[in-house]
């Protein structure tokens, strides 16, 4: 017996992980000990302290790994390096600019989540929280223990590791997505295809590893890579292990054809919960899979090139497609989120140190873009019934249709949602031009330019879908304005549509989902103003990044190296 | 002054005045109208000084340079310089603007002040103005493709916020089209860079130039561009999406998109087509060519047919484009040349009947030619202008577009005498169009419904007067105009690597030789 040796732990570089995880924990403590009425407060600081204090915490580390290309932990069990650090800060700057859009209320002080997600809907016990004025406060850790999975996911160069992160990650965001406070059956609907689906790819994956350290005797990336330099006889364990991981890294960033929950599950999920998951997931996820198609696989490049390729060609291609035909907008950006992964699956595929900047930078742009236009869908709500302060605020008006003539009504906010679906489409002085020119440049330097042939193809179908909306907004006129009503009817229209309905504090929000499948007319609430700052942010980076891309560009060229 | 960076002042001019007008406090936004013309005005002085700075008996060469990094780690500069042509170009979308700003006076529901949509439309066209002088300007091929793409939005805008009825399916198809075609160049500026040096100023187009590809990869770049040129000019058979726009949008806006963006596409081809990929360029001329004399013709009978008069002048484009390209493929200086003064022309002629054909359908709320008739007696003023100006787009001699047609047609038979005898056609289909438009609209009996219209205000005047005021000055002194295109016509061909024909040998027989050759 040699005993257990504990490997030797460098504490510095995992700080980003270490102080969100920690908060998380701290957030769990904080709903046991304080009062209800000051537990919004605290856990709200607690988490922008917690992100906050992750983005300095890589700031930190940021010079060390530049000068020395980054260090081991736990006995290599996590490497913190550059496209580490780049993707950790990404994260948790996403995560931060979530947490404000999770925080924020409109008038009469809702906010996403129901007030207590284990009541059945509908119950007496669900209108008695209601009541109450309860109000979910978990969300923050369980935010909170999401992203310190997200953070590790792409710095593990362990297949155990790996799938602890992944499970991490997962499972707070499997609750999270039962928790919308309207439209509740859709949103536990969401939940639960979600976690079957994901349990089902986890087991996947978890399977391809045990193959892969059947062929090696090893789950270290660095030991797989070497062992596939050598033929073992035992290529079948490799080629299927390797297929079952990469199934599940697919599942995780919504690549055809594991794409099936990403409609279902953005639409159904609490909207800010949504943008979180949409911009976070997909940069951990892909972080994780540039990990394992860089640094465990490049001996098999030859065989996955075939996979890579037809999933890549797929995903862009049918994102595309599918999101041509939506009639619901939280739908259309979920395709849409499909179709991003096919343009970022191409900058991995180009197998090029230029394809690593390109990747890391596409995130960022399309995490900013995300987390804004879902930020947006969260404040554009239908609007109820008035009292004499004016109309009440409902739920998120989702269908295409109610955002007919909003340019008109809600300039600013049409303005802004224009810019993130422009940077989606790829058009020029946006970010998202400057991210796709990056990895269809590594696509074609790479010899794959037919795959950039089809991305740029797919983009300008997308741009079809992306323009409708626009058109929507702007030159079409909203449906109570082409309703042949008199002067001065038309402004309150919704007030005397339903003179006899009770006044709008005191409904149910269940009832509402009934009122909600007229065509109740879009307003724009601005909340507490917590989701606008998060907005804006996003369209700052968002022209910032299309504009002077130049600084940010570079500091993370300086650092795109992976680590063995 | 030598040193005055005045292409990027007149890049950042308008942006100024673009901001501005968006920025207009409550209070002021009465003025709006004055503000967008007094930027436009001073940009025309600005241009002027462009202009003296300008060497012009060095006009081949690039000049005005400014060259800055701006994105390094992909090779991207902000470079910009401009030869003759450029210049001559940025010169005519100039002049251009102010005019298009007076004609939209009273668009956008202005009846007595300015409405906050004529506001936003104004602040639209300046911006579309900065982005017009920086695409003529670039000389970096990354931001000539950044501004080809960028420029779609504000004209989708133009055209889908303050267009006709059917506006929406028309910016879109616009919208949907030029992408189409930009992304697929695209991947060209990417893989053409990858051919290239590379590093932090890859994007350079002198940097690009003259680079030894292997002769397949060149035909694909050549194509990558060349489709979205063609796209943009618009040629047969991609030219659908024209009419409609043109129909659908502003007068205003149809005059810039017609008169000036459209340039943008055989701008693309003579500046970066032809010296980038020579070998390609011949190698794909005989097709272009037979495009070319496609358009022509093509153009010119569907002009004939049609019942809008909007549509009509967007056909009678497509025959011109036709032209243009026809001028570029041909090789030789003198075509080349021909061609470009063709594009100054074609945006002053264009240009101006596209404003006439707005002051037409807003007195009368239609822009159907069965809706008009006898308008001769009723708005003498008005006809004589539409008669002046179509006579420009058929090429009377005396008018400018009559030297340019000439040079084209005269340059092309010395190369490819087939072509041009069957493109002078055109010109005759053009005679037709533009007459029996006149007729149909100026001539015959006053209709009742039409008997009180009113004639050319004095600021109408002043909108269509510089413009034909122009086109007979560059038509009896075309001298200096022709200065600034030659040297770079000739630089051209040089680069193109083929022995120049000069249309002074076409009396005896070596043209044909030597066309057969290629």
């Amino acid at each position: 017996m040699s005993g257990f040796t504990a490997p030797e732990i460098a504490w510095g570089p995992t700080v980003p992980v270490l102080v969100v995880l920690l908060a998380a924990v701290v957030g769990v403590l904080v709903e046991a000990f304080v009062p209800v009425a000051r537990r919004r407060v605290v856990q709200l600081a607690l988490t922008l302290a917690a992100l906050a204090g992750a983005l300095l915490a890589v700031a930190a580390l940021w010079s060390d790994v530049a000068r020395t290309g980054g260090t081991d932990v736990l006995g290599g069990s996590l490497v913190v390096d550059g496209p580490t650090l780049v993707l950790q800060a990404t994260i948790a700057l996403l995560a931060l600019l979530s947490t404000l859009v999770f925080a924020d209320r409109v008038a009469g002080g809702e906010d996403a989540f129901a007030p207590s997600a284990a009541a059945v809907p509908g119950s007496d016990y669900e209108e008695l929280a209601r009541r109450k004025g309860l109000r979910q406060t978990e969300v923050y850790p369980l935010l909170l223990f999401a992203t310190g999975g997200m953070m590790l996911f792409p710095a593990t160069t362990d297949l155990l590791t790996l799938f602890v992160a992944l499970e991490v990650l997962s499972l707070p965001l499997y609750l999270l997505s039962g928790m919308g406070r309207r439209r509740r059956l859709l949103s536990q609907e969401a939940s639960m295809k979600y976690f079957l689906l994901g349990a089902f790819v986890s087991a996947l994956m978890l399977f391809g590893i045990g193959l892969l350290y059947g062929y090696a005797g090893s789950l270290r990336y660095s030991d797989i890579a070497a062992a596939t330099a050598t033929p073992n006889g035992l290529e079948g364990l490799l080629v299927v292990g390797a297929l079952l991981l990469l199934a599940g890294l697919f599942f995780k960033v919504g690549a055809v054809p594991f794409h099936m929950w990403t409609p279902d599950v953005y639409q159904g999920a609490p909207t800010p919960v949504t943008g979180f998951m949409a911009a976070c997931t997909k940069v951990a996820a892909f972080g994780a899979l540039l990990r394992v198609v860089y640094g465990m696989l490049p001996g098999l490049a030859w065989d996955l090139d075939v996979v890579l390729w037809v999933v890549a060609v797929l995903t862009m291609v049918v994102g595309t497609v599918a999101a041509l035909v939506q009639t619901d907008v939280k739908r259309l950006l979920a395709y849409s989120s499909v179709a991003h992964a096919g343009f970022v699956l191409t900058g991995v595929i180009a197998l090029q140190d230029s394809g690593i900047t390109a990747v890391l930078f596409y995130l960022l742009a399309y995490g900013a873009a995300t987390v804004g236009a879902f930020g947006i869908v969260s404040l554009v709500r239908e609007q109820g019934v008035g009292d004499d302060d004016g109309p009440a605020v409902l739920g998120e008006a989702t269908r295409l249709s109610q955002w007919a003539g909003l340019g008109r009504s809600h300039p600013l906010a049409a303005v802004t949602f224009t810019l993130f679906l422009l940077s989606f489409a790829g058009i020029p002085l946006t970010a998202g031009f400057v991210g796709k020119f990056a990895v269809f440049s590594a696509a074609v330097e790479g010899g794959a330019w037919q795959l950039a042939l089809v991305g740029v193809l797919a983009s300008a179908a997308a741009a079809f879908f992306y323009v409708r909306i626009i058109v929507l907004m702007f030159f079409t006129e909203s449906p109570d304005e082409t309703v042949p009503a008199g002067p001065g009817e038309v402004t309150s229209l919704a007030s005397a549509e339903a003179p006899d309905a009770a006044p709008a504090g005191s409904t149910p929000a269940p009832v509402l989902t009934a009122q909600a499948e007229r065509s109740a007319r879009a307003t724009v609430t601005g909340g507490e103003g917590l989701t606008v700052v998060a907005v804006a942010v996003c369209a700052l980076l968002t022209v910032v990044l299309g504009v002077a891309p130049s600084p940010v560009l570079d500091a993370i060229a300086s650092v795109a190296v992976l680590l063995p | 002054m030598s040193n005055f960076p005045w292409l990027t002042a007149l890049v950042v001019l308008p942006l100024l005045g673009a901001a501005a007008l968006w920025l207009l406090p409550a209070g002021a936004r009465a003025r709006a109208r004055t503000v967008a013309l007094g930027f436009a005005l001073a940009q025309v002085l600005l241009a002027v000084g462009a202009f003296a700075a300008f060497d012009t008996a060095d006009a081949a060469t690039h000049q005005l340079l400014e060259t800055a990094p701006w994105i390094p780690a992909l090779g991207v500069s902000w470079a910009v310089g401009v030869d003759g042509v450029g210049l001559a170009l940025i010169g005519m979308s100039v002049v251009l603007v102010p005019l298009v700003v007076l004609a939209a006076w009273r668009e956008q529901g202005s009846t007595d002040g300015p409405t906050d949509r004529l506001r936003h439309y104004l602040a639209l066209v300046l911006l579309l103005e900065a982005l017009i002088v920086l695409v003529f300007a670039a000389r970096d091929v990354f931001l000539f493709y950044v501004v080809f793409e960028a420029m779609l939005i504000p004209v989708y805008f133009m055209i889908g916020a303050f267009g006709g009825a059917q506006r929406r399916y028309a910016a879109v198809k616009f919208l949907l089209y030029s992408l189409a075609g930009g992304l697929v160049m695209l991947v060209g500026v990417i893989a053409l860079y990858l051919q290239g040096p590379g590093g932090s100023d890859g994007f350079l187009v002198e940097n690009l130039v003259g680079l030894e590809m292997d002769p397949n990869v060149e035909k694909w770049l050549f194509l990558s561009f060349f489709l979205a040129f063609a796209i943009k000019a618009p040629m047969f058979p991609v030219h659908t999406w024209l009419p409609d726009a043109a129909q659908q949008a502003p007068a205003g806006t149809s005059t810039l998109l017609v008169g000036v963006l459209d340039k943008v596409g055989t701008f693309g081809m003579l500046t970066l087509c032809l010296p980038l990929f020579p070998a390609a360029s011949r190698w794909a001329a005989p097709v272009v060519i037979v495009l070319a004399v496609v358009s022509i013709l093509y153009g010119a009978l569907l002009a004939i047919g049609q019942k809008d008069m909007m549509r009509l002048v967007a056909y009678t484009s497509v025959s011109h484009f036709g032209f243009i390209v026809l001028g570029i493929f041909a090789f030789t200086s003198t075509s080349i040349a021909g061609s470009s003064f063709y594009m100054v022309n074609h945006g002053l002629s264009t240009g101006a009947l596209f404003l006439l054909v707005g002051f037409l359908a807003a007195r009368r709320g239609s822009q159907q030619i069965a809706d008009f008739g006898g308008l001769q007696k009723v708005v003498p003023v008005l006809a004589g202008l539409f008669l002046v100006v179509g006579l420009s787009a058929l090429s009377l001699p005396g008018l400018s577009t009559f030297v340019s047609e000439f040079l084209v047609i005269v340059g092309t038979f010395a190369r490819h005498p087939a072509a041009a005898i069957v493109a002078t056609l055109g010109v005759v289909l053009a005679a037709v169009y533009v007459l029996w438009l006149y007729q149909r609209v100026f001539t015959g009996p006053v209709r009742p419904e039409l008997a009180d219209m009113a004639d050319v205000g004095a600021r109408e005047r002043w909108v269509v007067g510089p413009l034909v005021a122009l086109m007979l000055v560059l038509g009896f002194v075309p001298g200096p105009a022709l200065d600034l295109v030659r040297p770079p016509a000739q630089e051209s061909v040089a680069q193109l690597d083929v022995a120049d024909v000069e249309p002074t040998t076409t009396t005896t027989t070596p043209a044909g030789t030597e066309g057969s050759d290629q």
